[in-house]
């Protein structure tokens, strides 16, 4: 805040009130990017501050040494939150963080609890088509007609499902499968993915049926696309096509050639049978029988399916064609009272720091420290506003390692300013007038910070890229405080320290000036200060 | 107005100051042997690691009605294992289990939401795969060695590779007192610790550079003289700097004691609290070790060179001559008590001093 008496002389080497009006645009850009009207103008805290689940998955590929691409994280990335958004939670947020085999997907929703995502995010979406040896139950649907078993998106509450698995076809096996509670909503969800090379007994996602599964013949990977359409002779409802690779056109040739010679399956019918089931983490999606052989690794699903239930079965064949299997690594679930107390304690401790900062610049620096106090509050605000912008732009969000980052800033703002001020006393002992102590001053404190916080900046660029979670956010932050103080510094406390200096009563040495440090010539005896050696011999 | 000079001017005149760079001695021996301290309890106790490096599952219960045996006994049957229980502030129960799969977890939550008559969505639950730990950790370290290696560099080529490497001991200075007040304390390591951590790195190195910085300009051109050694320049150069080191200081550290002090009044262990220690402590480490520590290992390094050697013996060889301190080698030179007891040369001019004695009357 430029006192009003300030000098009206000309000539000097900077132009303050340019640079102020520099920051003053960026500011009032900051400004208006986060608090356009008709947007949600809050910061958007992370789940440690406001409670919610989080969780973060690690993909696996399916084959053993084969890299995981970046479509296939894209993909995987797009279903979860399909499936996270399917069952409308609000704000989640999907989040891949490093790339390649090293990649982490961090999920984190607020108010759902930690069962519920972890069931909509941790299923592995491992798709398998196996023989069906028996069923109990209703009949399968066909391929011509009848029922219909699309397995709907993510539409359950349940935990992982019961399943029963054996190397082979074994009473225990039977007895075991004979004892499953298909009617427990907890054993149509799926959730529990099963062996492909083992049998497997399980029900179908309605809970219409139990199913006595032969080890798997095709594996998803070996679908190479599936999409619904409607059948190009126009005639019945929509049917999913798939499409199958090489091996799984062989598989599938052999397979239907066996099968379609076999009795159709009916509960409590003949064993083996004609079906085969569409196994998605060990919940059977769909179990239809073969019309025929199907040789040429192109097969049509049939069943009256509407246009949603079609996209939704295809979908989950594309989705099960992934090659990467999710495995949960971190489950964290902060409930919101411990989440608001974390954040109430950190703005309590803020304020009461703030306040000590305040009382102690004022104190020491005076009339300067109200320029530093300016600086500390014009950085507080612009990263608060950053903090708003860039939730908007790239989905930042608040975390308590964030906090930890602008708990440093204060630090490194106030040692912007500390460091200025200190050079300007010096060049006042050194004889300078006050005048040109703030600028002989700047020179020496520019290039100090410049060096200082170009460490910080490094250091913020190289956790960010290298490191996931937590310590990215906390280098995020970092980075844009590092920036904002870089502004803060060159655009405001700078040019409103020279335009301070110039005014007369600063120059006369005022005790209020924080800088009254040296006497400066007008006959008092410390004017020889100046020509101590120091300066005399050293500098020169 | 008053006619006594502030502390500032004497340490920037060097009428007053710390023989910072002289008594460098002693100061590495008491970073020696607090080095020595924490690395002993590094090796004897350890770190008390939290699970995310370890894997397993941290439950938090909030205004928990049962006791602490009570909640032990029931995540104990739930889990079948042991597992670790304590009351932190405010009332919150906090259970520590080996990894668990999500399931499980799920059952211990609901076992100690009925335990403790608290509603299962109110506990704060964690679970951590065994594996995930060492991979954070390994990115870690990763990150780590690519951010010194670019930082040398810089520090290097900014400075010279004397200062760079002198910089890099205070930091493993820094991170070794920091690690060793955890083994001491036994407070636990938990993700937000190696943040605080990072931060310290970031922190100590940035207050190095700043301190060094002021050396450099002091120590400009330095050669081309003869009356000061380079020792003593350093050490103006540190005492120049100390107001400003102890001013930034204090503003950096006000808002962390406050979080310290609010946070272990209200919430007890926490995120924010692990933080908030572990920058205080990396605060104080990186103040200090750019000042008692960087400068003088930079000083020590430099003494090394030819030109600045040559230099010190030129100072030494006009001391010998004024019979101050004849005896004393450059080493001595070195150890002399501030700029301020040294004698400047013919054209100090002494009787200007004077005005000191009436600083004595106040």
């Amino acid at each position: 805040m430029p006192p009003a008496n300030r000098s009206s002389r000309t000539g000097s080497t900077t132009h303050p009130g340019r640079l102020l009006l520099i920051m003053a645009l960026i500011t009032a850009a900051v400004a208006a990017w986060a608090l356009w009207p008709g947007q949600d103008n809050a910061v958007r805290l992370g789940l440690d501050l406001r409670g919610g689940t989080q969780v973060i998955l690690q993909p696996k590929a399916v084959q053993e040494g084969a890299s995981i691409t970046d479509d296939q994280l894209a993909q995987t990335v797009q279903i979860i939150r399909q499936r996270v958004d399917g069952v409308g939670v609000a704000e989640a947020e999907v989040t891949v963080q490093g790339s390649g085999d090293g990649a982490a997907i961090i999920v984190s929703v607020p108010d759902v609890s930690q069962e519920r995502l972890v069931e909509l995010v941790g299923r592995t979406a491992l798709l398998d088509f196996r023989p069906v040896w028996s069923i109990s139950g209703p009949a399968p649907e066909t391929l011509d007609d009848t029922s219909v078993a699309p397995a709907p998106a993510g539409d359950d509450t349940a935990t992982s499902a019961q399943i029963v698995q054996a190397a082979d076809n074994t009473p225990e096996f039977q007895a075991e499968v004979a004892a499953l509670d298909c009617l427990d909503p907890v054993n149509q969800a799926g959730g529990s993915p099963d062996d492909p090379q083992l049998w497997l007994g399980t029900c179908d996602a309605d809970g219409a049926a139990k199913y006595s599964l032969q080890p798997a013949f095709i594996q998803g990977t070996n679908v190479t696309d599936a999409v619904a359409q409607l059948p190009q002779q126009g005639v019945g409802g929509w049917v999913v096509s798939l499409t199958f690779d090489s091996d799984g056109a062989r598989a599938l040739a052999e397979s239907s050639q066996e099968l379609y010679a076999l009795p159709d399956c009916t509960p409590g019918g003949a064993a083996p049978c004609n079906a085969f089931a569409i196994v998605l983490d060990g919940v059977v999606v769909s179990a239809p029988r073969f019309n025929e052989p199907i040789i040429g690794g192109q097969a049509q699903i049939e069943g009256d399916f509407t246009a949603q239930e079609a996209q939704d079965l295809a979908n989950v064949l594309s989705y099960g064609a992934l090659p990467v299997n999710l495995e949960v690594v971190e489950v964290t679930s902060v409930s919101p009272t411990i989440g608001g107390d974390q954040l109430r304690a950190g703005l309590i401790a803020g304020a009461i720091g703030f306040v000590l900062i305040v009382v102690f610049l004022l104190v020491y620096y005076r009339v300067m420290g109200i320029v530093a106090v300016a600086s500390l509050v014009l950085a507080g605000g612009l990263t608060y506003l950053g903090f708003i912008a860039l939730g908007k732009t790239i989905g930042f969000t608040l975390t308590l390692a964030g906090v930890a980052g602008a708990i440093v800033s204060i630090g490194l703002t106030a040692d912007s300013f500390i460091i200025y001020f200190e050079r300007i006393r010096d060049a006042l002992r050194d004889g300078k007038t006050m005048r040109s102590a703030a600028e002989v001053g700047w020179v020496a404190t520019r290039r100090t910070i410049l060096a200082a916080d170009f460490v910080t900046l490094l250091a913020a660029v190289v956790l960010y890229i290298v490191s996931v979670g937590n310590v990215r956010g906390f280098a995020f932050t970092l980075g844009l405080i590092t920036l904002i103080d870089l502004l803060v510094a060159f655009l405001f406390t700078y040019p409103v320290t020279v335009l301070l200096c110039r005014a007369s009563w600063m120059q006369r040495g005022s005790w209020l000036s924080g800088l009254r440090a040296v006497k400066r010539g007008e006959g008092t005896d410390d004017a020889p200060a100046r020509d101590d050696h120091e300066t005399a011999e050293v500098k020169s | 107005m008053s006619r006594r000079l502030s502390l500032g001017d004497r340490l920037y005149r060097g009428e007053s100051g710390i023989d910072f760079i002289g008594r460098r001695r002693t100061w590495f021996i008491i970073s020696g042997v607090l080095i020595l301290i924490s690395l002993g309890a590094l090796g004897l106790r350890g770190l008390n690691l939290g699970i995310e490096f370890q894997g397993g599952a941290v439950f938090s219960v909030p205004n928990a009605t049962c006791s602490v045996p009570d909640a032990r006994d029931a995540a104990s049957t739930a889990t079948g294992a042991d597992v670790i229980v304590t009351e932190t502030g405010a009332g919150i129960i906090r259970v520590q289990t080996p990894p668990v799969d999500p399931a499980q977890s799920l059952e211990i939550s609901k076992v100690l939401a009925d335990t403790c008559g608290v509603a299962a969505t109110d506990i704060t639950t964690q679970v951590v795969g065994p594996t995930w730990g060492a991979e954070i950790t390994a990115k870690g370290i990763q990150a780590l060695v690519v951010f010194l290696v670019l930082v040398t560099i810089f520090l290097a080529i900014y400075f010279e590779w004397r200062f760079a490497v002198a910089a890099l001991i205070a930091l493993a200075h820094d991170i070794i007192l920091t690690v060793g007040i955890y083994a001491v304390s036994g407070l636990q390591v938990t993700p937000a610790t190696l943040i605080g951590f990072l931060t310290i790195l970031g922190y100590s190195l940035y207050d190095t550079v700043v301190v060094f910085d002021k050396v450099k300009e002091e120590t400009k051109g330095i050669t081309a003289q003869s009356v000061m050694s380079y020792p003593e320049a350093a050490n103006r150069a540190v005492n120049q700097v100390l107001v400003r080191s102890i001013n930034t200081s204090i503003t950096s550290l006000l808002p962390v004691v406050a979080i310290i002090v609010v946070g272990a009044g209200l919430l007890g262990a926490g995120t924010l609290l692990d933080l908030a220690v572990a920058l205080a402590v990396g605060m104080l480490a990186g103040v200090y070790s750019s000042i008692f520590i960087a400068t003088p290992v930079a000083v020590v390094l430099k003494m090394r060179q030819p030109d600045i050697k040559a230099l010190d013996n030129r100072v030494a060889a006009r001391r010998g001559g004024s019979g101050r301190r004849a005896a004393e080698s450059q080493e001595a030179a070195a150890a002399a008590v501030g700029v301020a007891d040294v004698p400047a040369g013919p054209e100090r001019q002494q009787p200007k001093r004077q005005p000191r004695s009436k600083r004595g009357k106040k």
